[in-house]
């Protein structure tokens, strides 16, 4: 046997081994990124869903942009109050108040209510509705088109197709505000969670082609703004609007409303 | 010389595509191919390190082990030099382009997995050896390859954002319909095979 072979194969990888190791520990040294140990931190913090909620690439992202002093730290929505307040301890900052908010779908033409002008069979999915005639089969070019683009998007499992359209789970939603981003109706908004009333009607067509189209849409009548004592509701382009810093949860517009428009939350 | 070279460039790149007729490096293939973006990401980042690492291969191919008669070792201490390459590649990277560094994301590190880049230096030693222009023709087969595999990466990953609106029968959703597409996309590959 061949002793000396060995050992030339042993010493070659040993040497081979070693210069590596000493090159990656030299480069690692030299090539060095200082990084704020607070990042690690924040980012503990963080509720770690990187949903982008936020305005960040992710809960990462959201760190370093707390952390270098770029983004609040009570930017997160989907953490509120809690999350906030760890964050500011590690940053040694105020937090300040945040108020919760919630996602909240402006239509409530469900199967019943709303007129459909035919039966759309085609890819399931909303954004392809702007392609077909009428933006959609409901006769309402405004209103929820039911195919649950927003309940893919939801990394909460907050919202659902119930009766052909969008509904939120209150208390499961954390405002991230992605089934914002992605509804091609421009039908959901974030609102505070205590909102007492809003307007589930997003329809801005003249009041008997409103009426026409669906039992419960907005037909910009104005009775709910005579009728609030706080001048909290405002009608533009025929469709009234809750300003909720001034609503002050009376009931009146609802209960005024003669199409049921505006509904409790 | 320079036609050997092209020749090289279109059998690795395009008949003898490293994903769809080797079957090399499936995973990253199957796994990163769900964004163009991130899945073009992938495919720059292998080429770099293949073209890399088929370059340092072959000079300690030549220089040290085929010298000293140790040709039987060359599979672990190219395991050895692809790690180091990528460690140091991430490391530079994350100083000079954190930028890249960010897009690249998690993938690069992955690269160390990819059995397409042992398999490209080991088919460089195994196909030039230590003939004259090992070295040259070795970077040029590396290069090729990953770009056959930055090539197919983006088109599967172009047909998947396609498929991802379709409306797929419930047993081929998620990873069938994806091993399918792999399927005729390799078969269609094949049409290649006459080109030289």
């Amino acid at each position: 046997m061949d002793i000396n072979a060995i050992l030339i194969a042993v010493a070659v990888i040993a040497f081979l081994g070693l210069f590596i190791g000493l090159f990656l520990g030299i480069a690692g040294d030299k090539l060095k990124v200082e990084e704020d140990e607070r990042i690690g931190l924040v980012e503990s913090a963080l509720p770690g869903n990187n949903c982008g909620g936020c305005g960040y690439a992710g809960c990462s992202a959201m760190a370093k942009a707390i952390v270098e002093g770029a983004a609040p730290v009570n930017g997160c929505p989907v953490g509120g109050e809690k999350v906030a307040k760890n964050i500011a301890e590690i940053m040694g900052v105020d937090s300040g108040e945040s108020v919760r908010l919630t996602a909240f779908v402006k239509c409530n033409g469900d199967c019943e209510k709303a007129t459909k002008n035919y039966t759309y069979s085609g890819v399931k999915d909303c954004r392809m509705l702007s392609f077909v005639p009428g933006k959609g089969e409901k006769a309402c070019s405004y209103g929820c088109l039911g195919y649950g683009t927003c309940v893919k998007e939801c990394p909460f499992d907050a919202i659902h197709i119930v009766d052909g359209i969008a509904k939120v789970d209150k208390e499961r939603c954390k405002a991230c505000g992605k089934c914002v981003a992605i509804c091609p109706k421009n039908l959901i908004e974030l609102i505070p969670y205590d909102a007492a009333y809003s307007v589930a009607c997003s329809s801005k067509d003249k009041g008997p082609d409103a009426m026409k189209n669906c039992k419960v849409s907005c037909i910009g009548c104005g009775l709910c703004k005579k009728n609030c004592p706080v001048e909290a509701v405002e009608v533009t382009d025929f469709l009234a609007k809750i300003d909720y810093d001034k609503c002050q949860g009376c009931g009146a517009c609802a209960e005024k409303c003669p199409k049921k428009a505006i509904v409790k939350n | 010389m320079i036609k050997e070279l092209l020749i090289i460039a279109i059998s690795s790149a395009l008949i003898s595509n490293v994903v769809l007729s080797q079957f090399y490096g499936l995973c990253p293939f199957l796994g990163v191919s769900k964004q163009l973006k991130t899945a073009a990401g992938m495919g720059l980042a292998v080429i770099f390190v293949i073209t890399l690492s088929s370059l340092v291969s072959s000079v300690i191919y030549i220089y040290i082990l085929d010298k000293l008669g140790l040709g039987y070792l060359k599979t672990i201490v190219f395991i050895l030099v692809i790690a180091c390459l990528v460690q140091f590649v991430e490391m530079y990277l994350k100083k000079k382009i954190p930028s890249l560094y960010q897009a690249l994301g998690v993938y690069l590190p992955l690269i160390t997995t990819n059995c397409a880049v042992l398999g490209t230096a080991l088919t460089n030693v195994q196909n030039y050896g230590t003939e004259k222009h090992a070295i040259l023709f070795g970077v040029m087969n590396g290069f090729a390859t990953s770009f056959g595999f930055f090539i197919s990466i983006c088109i599967l990953a172009g047909i998947r954002e396609k498929i991802d609106r379709n409306n797929i029968p419930k047993a081929f959703r998620g990873m069938p319909i994806v091993l399918v597409t792999a399927g005729l996309m390799a078969i269609a590959f094949c049409g290649f095979s006459g080109l030289l």
